[in-house]
């Protein structure tokens, strides 16, 4: 285990580079120059833009601006806005209110989905397994944006329960978005579970348990539910990434201002160093949560040995 | 029963060839009831062999499928309605009055009519077009790099390996929608073609993962050992042994890919980085169908569902292959 740890540790290292690298280059391949849009349709003077250029590195060539960035990045410094706000406030701003929206997501898929997936693989072909299969298939296929705009438009407009956009209304304003965020993943948490567990439930392991005397409740509770959790626990983290890149789409139908749509308007805006810093955060925290994936599968499964 | 030809061959070399020769006869009076039973299965095993692939096997499976009748039904639907949208309305979707802005679904406009009067129940058939022709396209290209990529890497090993697998393991670690939104920008032009790059680009990884766990596992099997004792050649071994047993999960997930692709593609266009406007696409009607959900719903309603129910079909039909070209779930 040690050892596996090291290496699997050891990995991050040029895949962080990888993954950086060809989005910081895409970044620096988006046509235009971001100095003479700041000044708009007006002309710029040569030396203004010679020493805006310096002092964003532009004059660089390619590797030796990654190398600087991602230096500074490590020191906790995040660089510029090109209209000279700290990135690192911007996202101090910004990374809350997705952080919210992003757990809060995460506890509704992980207890409705753990729910619905456990009373569907208890009684496999029974009306509710049937519910939650026909459900979670269908959510399944409503693509999320779609999913958004419907429950705006029924919770919202018509039912009026909840804030159709913005943050105005504190926590409440967090609900539909995270249900909605959470829509997709817990549809999978629901099956994934299902199947689990109605395998687990075929076991020899929870047969015996069944003969010694053991109660229903504890037999399921205790032995069948425990090893069932075993892909539920590995998906939920890698979900953990897949919430923030949701959060994009969610953010943006929502109006929410979190880390995701700024990372939408700085693209638009060709604000590079905020896309740049945005995207180092996404892609260390997909790069974590796959990692502790990884090691959490060998410790929850003893049958997974590495070398 | 192999205890049986094993104490022969201590005994008598000679008697162990010609019970060899004997397994798999009916009357083979050597072995006691284990061999008989033996011999009976390789009779019935002898009787389809060469018809009795994997892949037969799951087509009589298919046939019989509800999930799989369903979903190709729709499938082929939403295909003629993408090569000949012509069939299913007279209207052009192109051709539009604005004295006819925002009617409400009628006799003569089944789904009513648009901002800018186009006739609606046009152009969400001609919608179908550019989600079928992405996803399509993505999925196909995705299995066929992951189908290169992983059974190279799976079945070598070594450097092959090592180089193959770290590569993926960066394409992996790009969230897709956001490389997607960064790429498109990148591009002049957003147009189906480069939206399905992009698409290709970000979505290989997980399904050259696939393949690549697939070979590993297949190239441990007898019969790819036999193979390589009776002196097939790599490249045989690979077309003719491993491809045919390991892709099957490969075109489980290819079929499924279809689903996602049609959904990012919808979900690029939604967010205004995908396609532009004169272009029809479920994604694009439902973008400015939101803004009007207060007083329209209906232009929400009828994208939504068509694009759902393509979606819909091509993760059933996903599901159906899987439940026929998987043996244990019999």
């Amino acid at each position: 285990m040690g050892r596996y740890l090291i290496r699997r540790l050891l990995q991050v290292i040029p895949v962080f580079i990888g993954a950086t690298l060809i989005l910081y280059f895409l970044v620096f391949a988006i046509p235009g120059d971001p100095i003479r849009a700041l000044a708009g349709d007006r002309p710029i003077p040569e030396g203004t833009l010679n020493v805006l250029r310096d002092r964003y590195n532009l004059n660089d060539p390619f590797l030796v601006q990654y190398a600087k960035y991602v230096g500074g990045v490590f020191t906790g410094n995040f660089g510029e806005s090109f209209r000279g706000r700290e990135v690192s406030d911007i996202i101090a701003q910004r990374f809350p209110v997705t952080l919210r929206l992003g757990l809060l997501a995460f506890v509704i898929e992980a207890i409705f989905g753990l729910i619905a997936g456990v009373l569907a693989g208890l009684r496999k072909g029974s009306f509710i397994d049937n519910l939650v299969l026909v459900t979670t298939i269908a959510v399944v296929s409503i693509p999320l944006f779609v999913v958004g705009a419907l429950a705006q438009y029924v919770v919202g407009v018509r039912l009026d329960l909840l804030p159709i956009a913005g943050i105005a209304d504190g926590w409440q304003s967090y609900v539909m978005p995270a249900f909605v965020l959470a829509s997709l993943s817990l549809a999978y948490i629901a099956r994934l579970t299902r199947t689990s567990l109605s395998e687990n439930l075929r076991a020899d392991y929870v047969r015996t348990a069944t003969a010694k005397g053991m109660p229903r409740s504890r037999v399921v509770g205790r032995h069948a539910l425990r090893n069932s959790l075993i892909p539920v626990v590995t998906f939920l983290g890698v979900d953990l990434g897949n919430l923030l890149q949701g959060a994009i789409i969610t953010e943006g139908i929502f109006n929410l201002p979190g880390i995701g749509g700024e990372v939408f308007r700085a693209v638009r805006g060709q604000e590079g160093p905020v896309v740049v810093g945005i995207v180092t955060i996404m892609v260390v925290v997909f790069i974590v949560a796959n990692l502790v994936v990884d090691l959490l599968y060998a410790v929850l499964d003893p049958r997974i040995r590495y070398e | 029963m192999s205890d049986d030809v094993k104490t022969g061959s201590e005994l008598d070399p000679p008697e162990l060839e010609a019970a060899d020769t004997r397994v798999g006869e009916p009357d083979s009076t050597t072995h006691a009831a284990g061999g008989a039973g033996a011999a009976a299965t390789a009779v019935s095993g002898g009787e389809v062999v060469g018809q009795a692939s994997l892949w037969s096997d799951a087509w009589v499976e298919l046939r019989r499928s509800k999930l799989f009748l369903v979903s190709t039904f729709f499938i082929l639907v939403l295909m003629v309605m993408a090569v000949f949208p012509g069939l299913f309305t007279g209207a052009d979707p192109r051709s539009c009055s604005l004295g006819n802005s925002l009617l409400e679904p009628s006799a003569e406009h089944w789904f009513g009519t648009d901002i800018q009067g186009c006739d609606y129940y046009a152009r969400t058939i001609y919608g179908a077009r550019v989600s079928m022709l992405v996803g399509i396209f993505v999925s196909a290209a995705v299995v066929a790099v992951a189908i290169l990529l992983g059974s190279l890497s799976g079945y070598y090993g070594g450097l092959v390996d090592s180089l193959i697998t770290r590569v993926t393991d960066i394409w992996f670690a790009i969230p897709t929608i956001l490389g997607a939104i960064i790429i498109l920008s990148v591009f002049d032009q957003k147009g189906i073609l480069q939206v399905s790059l992009v698409l290709i680009l970000l979505g290989w990884p997980t399904l050259m993962r696939l393949m690549r766990s697939s070979v590993l596992s297949v190239k441990e099997m007898d019969y790819v050992q036999a193979a390589r004792a009776l002196g097939a050649g790599d490249r045989r071994i690979m077309r003719r042994h491993i491809l045919p047993n390991a892709v099957a999960p490969v075109i489980v997930y290819g079929t499924i890919t279809v689903g996602i692709a049609i959904v990012s593609e919808a979900s690029l266009s939604f967010l205004g980085v995908g396609l532009q406007l004169p272009e029809i696409s479920w994604g694009l009607m439902i973008n400015e169908a939101q803004g009007r959900v207060r007083n329209d719903a209906f232009l929400l309603f009828f994208p939504a569902a068509f694009l759902s129910v393509a979606v819909f079909s091509f993760i059933l039909l996903g599901d159906a292959l899987r439940d026929a070209l998987d043996p244990k779930s019999r």
